[in-house]
This record gives structure tokens, C-alpha cells and sequence, in this order.
């Protein structure tokens, strides 16, 4: 997968910019450390956050894990067909396991995340310990 | 931490180690849900080496077993297995466990890893005035579960004992690949299956777990963790101590009246538990499902009437149900299936209704 037009959060999430709107979902690295995802609770349409603002969560089996809002905005659309199948977060995370959209309301923010590589060091720094 | 004789072969498998009450175990190989349901169709192979065995040994070591215990041992015959609780004073729980007798003058108990020295500690205690002898082998034994509708098929490849000659919880000596066993048809499951107890070193401990992996594989089963025990028998509506069952709340009220044996003489928190039945609970252990949306877990509040009440015990997405489940203490008014109440999930308030448990039942 091509993830150049991706950038990270330590949280491991992503953001992809399309315009002036930030499609934000989680990592495969996260999907495979949640385990198999089993209810997805999204924001609501119209609300706004702050960035590191937590905004939604995804429960696994054993887990539940905050979700943040990686940049600041407002919310514009929800993947609502998470609801019922929340499980596409596992099988496609980079893709139809999108979580939300954010109306990017400072864009300079983006400049604060990491890059697929950077990211990718990250990782291996955290499962090296 | 703490390594069972199976350890070399998760890390083979690569599973998903985690520290659990000190030991390094699996929570999960390829994901709990595909564990999870293998168990239910087909066959999973568990290492739970990390439980506890204590042997009562001596003329009256059923005379101990009977006073520590809530259920009646008296009625085991050898070979037989039977589940109960070992009591504190006040009829609650200091641990939940199987019993098996071996002969009339030795018993052998397993008990929960978490509570292993408590619990040694505690029967030693509380049997001092019996002649028994009461020995910690929990080191010695390597304990693989083997579990699903298609346990006995595997396990018969690697035994010339006549599996299907033993009932449910029942027991028997025998050999597997060539080393001696205790082969006892029980489990944590809800399912049919086989749980083997053995002594030998890592290699061998390892070589069989794996072995039954490769030779299960066209029966269907799978590597399963911690994450799919604990569901499977969440779905299966059985207590886990120290969520579910603990020390302050009584057999009775655990809704596991069916383990206590009031007219079997004199143990430990008899004259609570007589008065108990008597007057009758005020509180119940139940099992719920969620009507809305959302997941209750562990630790979770429970508002009866606007009120908090209690926690969520026990919790879940079941996955093969496919239903958010759990269990929980409610005022005995409250118990009746069908009645409804309030769980607190995190920022909301969801609706929960107290449903018949098991909440899955395998078909016999």
C-alpha cells in the first residue's frame, strides 16, 4: 500500500487531506494491536475538536481504545457503515475502514504529524522495547 | 515472569504474549473472534499449565475437602470430577475450583492461577485438624484443554484409552504419545472437550501442543488464547473468580445454589449460607444483554431505578452469539428475565435486560 499521502500520529492514527478535508482513520499497526474490532462509537456530524481532542472510540474483544481528533475541525461525514460491520477496520484500515472526516480548520497542524516513514520508525522503536 | 513447559510453542505460533497474574501466555493467536468460533465448530487447543493442582492425601482427606468445600465430595465416586467453591467463613468465595476423587483417601483439586498460594495457604489453615496432607504440585503439571465438537476425534489419535468410555466430567488415567496423563472430559468452554494433566519437561509439554495443532488442522482446530477462554466461557455463562465470584459475595448469591450441599455436615460458612436460604437472597448474580448500542465491560456502573447499584462483573461482544453480554449483581426484585436496567458506558446510558444464561447452549 502507498501510504505517501498519508501522514501519522503517534496515537497511530492517519490523515489523508482531500482539499480542505482530513479523512482520518487508524494504522494497520493499531488495527492488529486492537485485535478483531467489534463496535466502532463515531462523533457526531456537525461537532467540532480540538487536535489530540479524544472524539470516538473503537472496542476490540478484550479492549477499548479513545480515538482523537489528529487535527482540528469540524466533523463533515462518519463512516456509518462501520456501525454494522465495524470489522472492515481490521480488514481494510487505510481504506473502506475509514473512521470520520474533519474539516480542516488549521491547516498547519498537518505539519506537526509524522510521514509513512517517520511513522514507520516509529513503530518499530515502540516493538523493539 | 513465569513460563509454563508450553511457552516455546506460542512463541512458534507467534501469539500475542501478555503478562497474565505473572505468567507468559497468549491472549490470542490469529484473533479472538476465529478462536472463539472454531471452539464452538470444530476444535481449539488451550495451554492453561498456569491453573493450580493441590492433592489431599490421607484418612481424612475427605473429611477436609468436605469442610473447605460447599459441594458434597461424599457423593464423588473415583474417577468422578465435580465443580465447587472453597469457602470463607461467611460462605463467600475464597476461590471457585474442580475437585476430582481419586480414591477414597486422596482428592485432587484444581484451582484458579491467581489464587494459587492463597489458596494452599488457606486449606492448610483451615484443614490443620485433619490428618491429611495437603501438597502443592501446581509446578509439576503441564495442562493442555482441548476443546470443541470435534475434541474427541483428535485427542483419540494420540491415546489407546477408550475416550469416549468417559463421561463428562469424569476422569481416567491413561497414556498420550506414550506419557502417562490424567485425561478428565471438562473444560471452560461450554463445549465437549478434554482437559490432560502431565508431567514432563519443555520439549515434550511443547511437542504435543504443537502435534495436536498439526494433526487437528483437518478437524479444524486452532491455537486459541486467553481472549477466547475468557469469552467462551462468558458466552457459556460461567463465573470467573474475581470478577464474577469473589469474597464478598456468598454461593447463594452467585446464583450457584446448585454446588452447595447444606444437609452434608458441618464446613465453613455453613450457618450463614442455612440462614441465607432461608430468608432468601437480596441480591443476584444474572446475566444481561444490551438493548443499545455499546459494550459493557468489567468495572462499568449499573443503575437500578436511577440509583447506582453495582458494576458490571463480566462483559462482552459474544462472537458467536454476536450480542453484547455480561453479568452483574441486581437486587432480587430486579432478577426476573425479562427485567430491565441501566449500565453507564463511559460518557452514556445504555438500557440492559436480564436474559436466561447460559447464554449459549451447545447442542447434545
Amino acid at each position: 500500500m502507498d501510504l505517501k499521502d498519508f501522514k501519522f500520529t503517534k496515537e497511530h492514527e492517519w490523515v489523508k487531506v482531500e482539499g480542505d478535508i482530513a479523512v482520518v482513520g487508524i494504522t494497520d499497526y493499531a488495527q492488529k494491536e486492537l485485535g478483531d474490532v467489534v463496535y466502532v462509537e463515531l462523533p457526531e456530524v456537525g461537532s467540532t475538536y480540538e487536535k489530540d481532542e479524544a472524539c470516538s472510540n473503537i472496542e476490540s474483544v478484550k479492549a477499548v481504545s479513545d480515538i482523537y481528533a489528529p487535527v482540528s475541525g469540524e466533523v463533515t461525514e462518519v463512516n456509518e457503515e462501520l456501525e454494522d460491520n465495524p470489522e472492515i477496520v481490521n480488514k481494510d484500515p487505510y481504506g473502506k475502514g475509514w473512521l470520520f472526516k474533519l474539516k480542516l480548520e488549521k491547516p498547519d497542524e498537518l505539519e506537526e504529524l509524522m510521514s509513512a516513514d517517520a511513522y514507520d520508525e516509529y513503530v518499530q522503536g515502540i516493538t523493539k522495547e | 515472569m513465569k513460563k509454563t513447559k508450553v511457552n516455546k510453542a506460542h512463541y512458534a505460533l507467534k501469539g500475542k504474549m501478555v503478562e497474565f497474574v505473572g505468567w507468559d501466555l497468549p491472549v490470542q493467536y490469529a484473533g479472538i473472534n476465529e478462536e472463539h468460533n472454531a471452539v464452538r465448530t470444530t476444535g481449539g487447543i488451550f495451554d492453561v499449565s498456569h491453573m493450580g493442582e493441590i492433592r489431599f492425601k490421607g484418612p481424612q482427606a475427605l473429611d477436609a475437602v468436605q469442610y473447605i468445600t460447599s459441594n458434597n465430595a461424599a457423593k464423588l465416586k473415583p474417577g468422578k470430577i465435580h465443580y465447587t467453591a472453597l469457602l470463607t467463613g461467611k460462605g463467600c468465595f475464597v476461590d471457585d475450583l474442580l475437585v476430582y476423587m481419586i480414591n477414597e483417601n486422596e482428592y485432587f483439586l484444581v484451582v484458579n492461577a491467581a489464587n494459587i498460594d492463597k489458596d494452599f495457604n488457606y486449606m492448610k489453615e483451615k484443614s490443620g485438624h485433619f490428618n491429611v496432607e495437603i501438597t502443592n504440585e501446581s509446578d509439576d503439571y503441564t495442562q493442555i484443554a482441548i476443546q470443541g465438537p470435534n475434541a474427541e476425534k483428535l485427542l483419540s489419535q494420540f491415546t489407546d484409552t477408550d475416550l469416549s468410555a468417559i463421561a463428562y466430567y469424569n476422569f481416567t488415567y491413561g497414556k498420550v504419545n506414550g506419557i502417562d496423563h490424567i485425561i478428565s472430559r471438562t473444560g471452560y468452554t461450554g463445549e465437549d472437550g478434554f482437559e490432560i494433566y502431565f508431567k514432563s519437561d519443555e520439549e515434550i509439554a511443547s511437542g504435543l501442543f504443537l502435534e495436536l495443532l498439526e494433526k487437528g488442522k483437518k478437524y479444524g482446530f486452532v491455537p486459541t488464547g486467553l481472549g477466547a477462554r475468557d469469552t467462551l466461557r462468558l458466552e457459556a455463562g460461567m463465573a470467573l473468580y474475581g470478577n464474577d465470584i469473589d469474597d464478598s459475595h456468598t454461593v447463594l448469591e452467585a446464583n450457584l445454589g446448585w454446588i452447595l450441599k447444606l444437609k452434608k455436615g458441618e464446613f465453613l460458612g455453613r450457618d450463614i449460607l442455612l440462614k441465607q436460604k432461608e430468608e432468601g437472597v437480596k441480591r443476584k448474580l444474572v446475566g444481561f444483554e444490551i438493548l443499545d448500542r455499546g459494550i459493557a465491560r468489567h468495572g462499568y456502573p449499573v443503575y437500578v431505578e436511577g440509583k447506582e447499584y453495582s458494576i458490571v462483573t463480566s462483559g462482552t461482544m459474544a462472537p458467536f452469539l454476536k450480542k453484547a453480554i455480561g453479568m452483574t449483581y441486581l437486587p432480587i426484585e430486579k432478577c426476573e428475565i425479562g427485567s430491565e436496567f441501566q449500565i453507564g458506558i463511559r460518557n452514556k446510558t445504555v438500557t440492559a435486560r436480564v436474559v436466561e444464561t447460559p447464554f449459549y447452549k451447545r447442542n447434545k
